[in-house]
């Protein structure tokens, strides 16, 4: 890492607030994710995990708050400049290219990797050419990685759920980010699949160090595989620490188990 | 029975084999007409593989760029300069298109694209014959347009070179958008704007470059049929012509369209001139539908288009 910013974190998310008309979907929230951690990111549904996520990659823009990445302000980028800046991320509804192979999709994962004008592509064989191989060992790789050689060829709106969950994370991961986002990367899998994600989701963080912001309702899985958790509930932060410390955390306690508002 | 089979079936092969030259003839008639046929469709596919949207204003896009280039010759601007001028039209146009309709419609269903699409048309349509008029007008952009015979067949230049740039054009940029990561990006950009969003395709920039060509792509298409049969309102239906192409080639396939278009271009052709008799006349007019109506019945995602995948 070029630790361009100090100890600062690599991700900072100062006192954001998103408001969809008069429903205040995240009030005043703030989270700093250091580089090579990962972070969880739970709470009740409709707490607002995801909006968090749609805001840190572009997705939404904070009506207050900023959002720094590497300590330099982002707050406004539209997602393809979030991205070009190195997060990647899967979504909570698998957003795969559903007519393409697994390999176009990985592929297609690289495309801000791929240099050089659109019409040198098409006229100017040799590099062009050599450029394509490249990317392709690179997703090959990837393929291999994530165990799913098999499946190359299919289009991806024919695999099961499961497998359509592994193919979006290997897109993000073709991109080689800095920080990578998942959310819910588990939703609707079954107990051998979970264990195949985490696996997965814990040697990308150990083999490449990318930094890992997770949405997850599975709390075994949750308090496993990341080093530090923050809840959400009502829009709001409720809590932030070790999985050890959140686990015995009272407010947290109180949002999951239902104790009345106020 | 078999007396009348034998007029349908074996009459007009008959013909055919006892005069190869004029069914010479017939045939490349056949592929100039499919070449331009394409050059139509593949205007509908690159856009089609780009946002998923039918573009309506296809054929009015044509028409508005034939019109703006006659205009201009006509105020006395030189050939390549109105050339010029119109590709830069298109290209402005595209970005307008890419501002004003499709980027306050991002994420919305296709059918409401594609209402905005027939907006756009009767826009361009009228737009275009309030700047320039509604008459018919010559088109003349210099080429050649002389017949002359080879190994006893009769050939048209215009037809000839018509045919010829379409070719080049259509190789072009069938090669651009199967071939580079471009094709990747629109192809990315079809099936779902948020994921290509997500790994950093930038959707203006993909909206406006195809756009763009679909623009220029229409300017040549406007400036063949224009010097075919002069420039006027029923450029604009030529759309409905492309529909057809596009039905047998699949919505999505750009070599699909080329041979959408040749298929279309020579079967009419052929079956105008050696059974159009037979039924007296005309099949011309409806071969291309009929085609299509069967296609849709065996095979709806055409010959080259991605395979339709449900799951139930």
């Amino acid at each position: 890492m070029t630790g361009a910013g100090g100890a600062r974190p690599l991700l900072e998310v100062e006192g954001v607030s998103v408001r969809f008309g008069a429903l205040n979907a995240l009030t005043g929230v703030s989270l700093a994710i250091g580089r090579g951690e990962i972070v969880a990111i739970i709470g009740p549904n409709g707490a607002g995990k995801t909006t968090l996520i749609n805001v840190i990659s572009g997705f939404y823009h904070p009506y207050e708050g900023r959002i720094a990445f590497e300590g330099r302000d982002r707050t406004n980028l539209r997602p393809p400049d979030v991205a070009a800046l190195g997060v990647a991320r899967t979504f909570q509804n698998v957003a795969l290219f559903k007519g393409m192979s697994v390999l176009d999709n990985i592929m297609t994962g690289r495309l801000l990797k791929m240099r050089g004008s659109f019409l040198l592509d098409a006229l100017w064989w040799g590099p062009a050419r050599r450029q394509e191989l490249q990317h392709r060992e690179a997703a090959e790789r990837i393929i291999d990685f994530l165990e799913i050689q098999a499946i190359r060829k299919t289009p991806a709106g024919k695999l099961p759920y499961g497998l359509q969950k592994r193919v979006e994370l290997a897109r993000a991961l073709a991109a080689e980010p800095t920080l990578l986002l998942l959310d819910e990367p588990m939703a609707g899998m079954n107990v051998e699949e979970k264990e195949d994600m985490c696996r997965f989701i814990l040697d990308v963080n150990g083999e490449f160090g990318t930094t890992i912001a997770l949405i997850e309702h599975d709390m075994g899985v949750v308090m496993d595989i990341s080093h530090r958790v923050a809840v959400l509930d009502y829009g709001r932060k409720i809590a932030d620490g070790t999985p050890d410390e959140v686990r015995k955390n009272q407010a947290v306690l109180d949002a999951y188990l239902g104790v009345a508002h106020e | 029975m078999s007396d009348a089979l034998s007029l349908v079936l074996l009459g007009p092969l008959e013909d055919i084999g006892s005069n190869p030259a004029f069914f010479g003839e017939v045939v490349i008639g056949g592929v100039m007409a499919g070449m331009l046929y394409s050059l139509v469709a593949l205007g509908f596919v690159l856009i089609f593989k780009a946002s998923g949207v039918f573009n309506f204003a296809q054929g009015a896009m044509v028409l508005f760029a034939a019109l703006t280039l006659v205009g201009l010759m006509e105020q006395g601007v030189p050939v390549w300069a109105a050339l010029a001028l119109t590709a830069v039209v298109m290209i402005v146009l595209a970005f307008g298109i890419e501002r004003v309709v499709l980027r306050p419609l991002v994420n919305q269903e296709h059918i409401i694209l594609f209402m905005a699409t027939i907006g756009l048309n009767f826009f361009l349509e009228g737009f275009g014959e309030m700047l320039w008029g509604a008459n018919v007008k010559k088109l003349d952009v210099g080429l050649p347009d002389k017949s002359f015979m080879v190994a006893g067949m009769q050939m048209n230049q215009l037809e000839l070179s018509a045919g010829l740039i379409a070719a080049v054009l259509v190789t072009v940029l069938a090669i651009f958008f199967q071939k580079t990561r471009i094709g990747r990006a629109l192809r990315a950009v079809a099936d779902d704007h948020a994921a290509a969003l997500s790994i950093g395709i930038p959707l203006k920039t993909i909206w406006v470059v195809v756009w763009s060509v679909a623009g220029i792509v229409a300017l040549v298409a406007g400036i063949m049929w224009g010097a075919k049969s002069g420039v006027q309102f029923s450029l604009a239906l030529i759309a409905l012509k492309a529909l057809p192409v596009l039905i047998l080639g699949g919505f999505d396939s750009v070599p699909g369209a080329i041979a959408g278009g040749l298929i279309i271009g020579v079967g009419e052709k052929i079956g105008e001139v050696y059974w159009g008799p037979l039924v007296g006349g005309a099949i011309e007019n409806w071969f291309a539908y009929v085609l299509a109506l069967a296609f849709l019945l065996i095979r709806p995602q055409g010959l080259f288009g991605e395979k339709i995948i449900e799951r139930v």
